[in-house]
């Protein structure tokens, strides 16, 4: 039992499990699935679309705190990427065709890879702080998508735009199945190539990494454009959803629900490793805590409470010093094997 | 204050001076399993400049934090001014009258100079700070050090050096008796040490007590009256500095440690050609604050040992020649081809290895697996996008973990649980995978169990058979001298010394170091007394 | 003590290299130019511009964001930041209206006010300093705490009919010269004086600095960190809730989602007043500073008319920028 506790990873699923019980005691029909004109709907399907954005800024999220950073620019990116999108396809000469949409997506998403590269720039090339670097662009960005949009909420009519958020394949919605496809590319992309392992080292120790020859620079850019592009991706559904781009409004505090997944999924604010299925875990339990709050029949605007005091609990269970204080009144933990080494002269 | 009146210390005998301003008696303090302090004690009289002499881990630093209130000491007793007291916060021991500055100076640069030094207790009128005032006595205690500089300035756009001073302007404005340097001097050039000698001697002659830790002898012998030398965390000796010679002094701080390794099969550089070119070349590289100008000449298949103090540039050295830092002048050649290292990826590229005397900050990546560990210099050259296949991992770590004897022998170990040995021939593993042609270990022996050390040293001998130079620093001079072919000693920051390690002796390396022209008579002195 | 009334050479040598723009000064003279700068630009291009009143509008519009600014400067000056303020002026304002429209008086509606936020940052700065949790995140949930108080509160918006605050709201002080302010552009103002004086010239202010210079300095140097760090976030959720009266009597609502993102503008406004992130260097006067070329910038695009509101953070941003970039490589210079 102790040993399952230990496991990074308990401690949010515990936490997401817990959700999902109070929500079937509040609504026994919770679990229930069902067919309906080959798509499956249920509030299991519900949560896992609604969380779907913010899953996708939190992978990219993930790899940006491993480094020892945070990227407050993606709520502004999202909105950049809808922005672009749809201005695109309602400029086009044949709004509807399939291939406007492709083109339209692909142009926002190269859009998201530069303000990536802008970021990267700041904080690995002139070693600005990335909390400020990432200020910058989360300030001017809205301004960026509003000037895109001209300031109006750019509606368009496309059917394959709207399927992004809409659509369904194999009685899947796609949103979820793009979620977890960039989910799995972030997988291959840090376990199967050496990124996650070369992110790790310089997230724990910068100069160690630096002595054993790490490029630091390149890791660090290319998570911040990893992050943009995942940014750009929700931007897309988050459009498609609404069918129109809203650059004052879309992914509005996304940045902050992303930051909160990743810190529940167990990674540490002070960088190093990194779990990517805690943070699908976090992201789901942020997207469970948004359905469970009026299914218990509390008005569902006090979401921010309970997101409140999550931040807390998780910050005080991964504080060194507030552990510390905790073990000093249980006396249960056994002390730590290694001596602690503090002799160093 | 009646400390004036009181004989210097250095004349006359000081075990009579009655009046001693700090007695610590039969210190203990042990960190873990480790016994950090061993009965030491530390006698400290007003106005004497007094050294605390030892190596790397000879527990000074503890000692002056168990003085200062960092650490709380096992057992002993500390008597300050007569009375006992049992501090276990800085503060408190700054009640008492013991300030401490530090080798990092921990002002804050963002102030100013009178800020600074009256940080906490700023004069006052109006219920605001006086800063006309404080910049006035700020001018007065500075004038009274003989220090120049405009209080009104801010701290952090003076050099470091001016920084230190002030720092102990601060320290001597409370109320103090007793003033610790924490190896003041390691980023001061000669003149700027000079300047602080000049402060330390006015603080002497108005009866502060100075308790000065330097690596530099040089220096001690210049300013300090009498010192107390620390080994492994005992007591050698007290001493009257006068009555001391360097080399003394050098073989009190190094000892001897009784030789239980067997001595190595080594075969001497004479099986290489050394009319081919050398591997690696350094021309008058030097670095502003940490190395003057040095020349070196690495040849394949030779081990350079360098000796040398603590301080001596023996690490900058290595640093340097890595591209850790970089060189302010000089060239470096890799094999005649001139080359600039501006980062460590640059040596890397050109062969070159190196592992830092700071295991754990700048060697080991705690939170990863012993896999990723080694892996990461082999990985960090490749870049991210070819990983090393599955199957070559694993046969790589394979190979490594069972050829350097590494356990747990487990990959997916993490590095935070390994020893130190064990971390240590992780790290050189590291190295090995990127199979380099120079090969720099900077104390990588240090701290870890006498089995690892010697295997250690054994694969040292053996790499260089295969035709690896190596350089190989060490604290311990047996060390060097076991595996060295070549002998490099430092002192002060420069090389002083370079020759064929046949039939050198610990002695001869330690009369290099000391650097006295009488070192030879006491050479045989001390062989004579041996026999 | 012989008061020498200053050698002559050492002090007013000293004075007068003092007074020479040094580094410390001159990223808030930069502000002062491009304030200055702005106004001449629109002076030329637009008229009435230049008129006094427009700057005394820029007063009247900002009075709390200026009180923002002011808190954030403490917080900022210790290396720390406060995501908190925004939603801290919402609560104000919906606490002030719920105790208001529950009849409470208006003193006594402030005084609640100034308690729950003063109280809020108190906590923050407890659980930073003690827990050791990054200020960024701690604030963070501070944040969503305000928020969350305010739907716990009211989900509508809630007007405010008291007559006193109606009073104070459309009170208009004359100036000589027939130009006018609000009461509220009084309270920044002294606010912004006050924390001068207190930032200048008191070992609380002096304490601040050293903390945001290096903090295991000051501790080593015997300073009140712990007590210093807590009060910097106390007087930043004091100052947010004053913020929020002058909020209120601005809107003359309570609602949850007033001040959305307002903590960006502040933050802006400090980095902008030339005020270091890392802590350890900036005035008050300088945060003052940015709000105005906030608001100047604001009052460019409701001048231009032709240009569009989303211009403003698109200038911010870059102003952001360009501050940031200056304060690198500034700092990389120290040696």
């Amino acid at each position: 039992m102790r040993k399952v506790l230990s496991h990074p990873l308990a401690w949010p699923a515990i936490a997401l499990l817990v959700l999902l019980v109070v929500n079937v005691i509040a609504q026994p029909e919770f679990f229930h699935l069902r067919m309906q004109d080959g798509h499956l709907y249920g509030s299991l399907i519900d949560i896992l679309r609604n969380g779907a954005p913010v899953l996708l800024v939190a992978l990219g999220m993930t790899l940006v705190i491993a480094t020892r950073g945070i990227d407050l620019s993606v709520g502004a990116i999202a909105a950049i990427a809808g922005a672009v999108a749809c201005v695109r396809i309602a400029g086009s000469a044949d709004e509807s065709a399939t291939s406007t949409a492709i083109a339209a997506c692909a142009l926002a998403l190269a859009v998201c890879v530069v303000l990536g590269l802008w970021n990267g720039f700041l904080v690995a090339v002139l070693g600005i702080q990335p909390i400020i670097a990432t200020l910058v662009l989360m300030t001017a960005g809205r301004g960026l998508a509003m000037l895109i949009t001209d300031g109006q909420i750019t509606t368009v009519h496309n059917s394959f735009f709207d399927k992004i958020s809409a659509g369904y394949v194999l009685t899947i919605p796609l949103a979820i199945i793009v979620a977890l496809a960039v989910l799995g590319l972030t997988a291959v992309l840090t376990r199967r190539t050496a990124l996650g392992m070369l992110v790790e080292a310089v997230g724990i120790n910068p100069e160690a990494s630096r002595l054993a020859g790490v490029r630091s620079r390149t890791i660090i850019w290319t998570v911040y454009v990893f992050s943009a592009f995942c940014a750009g991706v929700a931007g897309l559904m988050i459009a498609s959803n609404t069918n129109a781009a809203d650059a004052n409004n879309a992914g509005l505090w996304i940045e902050l629900d992303a930051i909160l997944a990743v810190v529940i999924g167990g990674t540490s604010l002070a960088g190093g490793r990194f779990s990517l299925t805690g943070t699908l875990l976090g992201a789901m339990f942020i997207a469970t805590l948004a359905v469970t709050i009026p299914n218990i029949g509390i008005p569902s605007e006090t979401n921010y409470l309970f997101k409140a005091v999550v931040v807390i609990l998780v910050c005080l269970l991964q504080s060194p010093k507030a552990r510390a204080a905790l073990r000093i009144r249980r006396r249960v933990t056994p002390t730590p094997v290694s001596a602690p080494e503090k002799a160093a002269a | 204050m009646t400390q004036m009146d009181v004989q210097a210390p250095d004349e006359g005998a000081p075990r009579e001076q009655p009046d001693a301003v700090i007695t610590m008696e039969d210190i203990s303090i042990a960190f873990g399993g480790v016994q950090a302090l061993d009965g030491v004690s530390l006698r400290l009289f007003p106005g004497e400049v007094h050294a605390l002499m030892g190596e790397n881990g000879a527990g000074k630093s503890t000692l002056i934090k168990a003085l200062t209130g960092v650490y709380s000491i096992d057992s002993g007793r500390i008597v300050v001014g007569g009375e006992e007291h049992l501090f276990s916060t800085p503060a408190e021991s700054l009640a008492a009258g013991i300030s401490t500055v530090y080798q990092e100076v921990n002002l804050v640069p963002n102030l100013t100079v009178a800020e600074n030094m009256f940080l906490g207790r700023e004069p006052r009128r109006l219920g605001g700070i006086d800063s006309r005032a404080m910049n006035r006595q700020a001018r007065a205690t500075l004038q009274r050090l003989g220090i120049d500089v405009d209080p009104a300035s801010v701290l952090g756009e003076h050099p470091i050096a001016v920084q230190q001073l002030v720092a102990i302007a601060r320290a001597v404005d409370v109320e103090c008796r007793v003033l610790i340097l924490d190896e003041p001097t390691s980023s001061l050039d000669a003149g700027e040490a000079e300047k602080l000698f000049d402060v330390m001697r006015r603080l002497r002659e108005q009866g502060v007590a100075i308790l000065f830790v330097s690596h530099f002898l040089e220096q001690v012998y210049e300013v300090a009256d009498r010192m107390t030398i620390l080994r492994n965390g005992r007591l050698v000796e007290e001493r009257l500095v006068k009555d001391t010679p360097r080399l003394q002094l050098v073989k009190l701080m190094i000892g001897r440690e009784l030789e239980t390794l067997e001595r190595l099969e080594k075969e001497t550089a004479t099986s290489t050609d050394r009319a081919e070119r050398p591997v690696l070349t350094a021309v008058g590289i030097s670095r502003r604050g940490s190395l003057e100008a040095t020349d070196l000449e690495l040849y394949e298949g030779e081990v350079i040992g360098i000796a040398g103090l603590l301080g001596s540039g023996r690490t900058e050295l290595a640093r340097l020649l890595f591209g850790a830092d970089t060189a302010d002048h000089g060239e470096l050649r890799v094999r005649s081809t001139k080359r600039r290292f501006r980062s460590p990826r640059h040596a890397i590229d050109r062969k070159i290895a190196f592992t830092s005397e700071n295991r754990r900050a700048e060697g080991v990546v705690e939170d990863l697996t012993v896999a990723d560990n080694m892996l990461l210099a082999l990985q960090a050259s490749r870049g991210w996008l070819r990983p090393i296949p599955q199957g070559t991992r694993a046969r790589l770590v394979k190979e490594y973990m069972e050829a350097l004897d590494i356990r747990p022998a487990d990959p997916n170990a993490l590095m935070r649980n390994l020893s130190g040995g064990n971390q240590q021939k992780v790290l050189l593993a590291r190295w090995l995978m990127t199979q380099p042609e120079v090969l720099i270990l900077d104390e990588p022996t240090r701290g870890i169990d006498i089995g690892a050390k010697a295997q250690i040293q054994q694969l040292v001998s053996d790499l260089s058979d295969r035709g690896l130079s190596v350089i190989f620093i060490s604290a311990e001079l047996e060390e060097v001298l076991r595996l060295a072919d070549r002998l490099v000693v430092m002192r002060d920051r420069r090389k002083i010394d370079e020759r064929h390690n046949a039939g050198v002796t610990v002695s001869d390396v330690m009369e290099i170091i000391a650097g006295e022209a009488t070192a030879e008579a006491a050479v045989a002195e001390q062989e004579e007394s041996r026999a | 003590m012989t008061t020498t009334t200053a050698t002559p050479t050492g002090s007013t040598w000293g004075r007068i290299r003092s007074y020479a723009p040094t580094s410390r000064y001159l990223p808030v003279l930069t502000t002062l130019a491009l304030l200055i700068g702005m106004f001449g630009v629109g002076g030329i291009r637009y008229d009435g511009f230049a008129d006094p009143q427009v700057v005394l509008n820029l007063f009247v519009d900002n009075a709390f964001l200026i009180m923002l600014a002011v808190g954030m400067t403490f917080v900022i000056l210790t290396g720390g930041i406060d995501l908190s303020v925004g939603s801290v002026v919402a609560l104000s304002t919906v606490i002030a209206a719920w105790t208001l429209e529950h009849g409470w008086p208006p003193v006594a509606a402030a005084l609640a006010v100034l308690v729950v936020g003063t109280l809020l940052g108190t906590v923050t700065g407890l659980v930073i300093h003690y827990f050791d949790i990054q200020p960024f995140i701690a604030t963070l949930a501070g944040m969503f705490l305000a928020r969350g108080l305010c739907f716990l509160i009211s989900v509508e918006s809630i007007p405010i009919h008291d007559k006193t605050f109606f009073d104070i709201a459309a009170n208009q002080i004359t100036l000589p010269g027939g130009y006018t302010i609000t009461p509220t552009v009084i309270v920044a103002v002294v606010a912004v004086a006050i924390a001068a004086w207190v930032l200048a010239r008191t070992r609380f202010g002096r304490t601040v600095y050293a903390i945001g210079g290096n903090e295991a300095s000051a501790m080593l140097m015997g300073l009140p960190v712990a007590r210093t760090k807590v009060a910097v976030y106390a007087i930043s959720g004091f100052c947010a809730s004053v913020g929020g009266l002058l909020f209120s009597l601005y809107m003359l609502s309570g609602y949850s989602l007033h001040a959305v993102g307002m903590e960006l503008d502040a933050i802006a406004a400090v980095v902008i007043g030339g005020t270091l992130l890392t802590g350890g260097r900036g005035y008050v006067v300088g945060s003052m500073l940015g709000v105005l070329v906030l608001g100047t910038i604001q009052t460019f695009i409701s001048f231009d008319g032709t240009l569009s509101s989303w211009w403003t953070k698109i200038a911010i941003g870059s102003l952001l920028l360009v501050f940031v970039v200056i304060q690198r490589v500034m700092t990389r210079r120290q040696p």
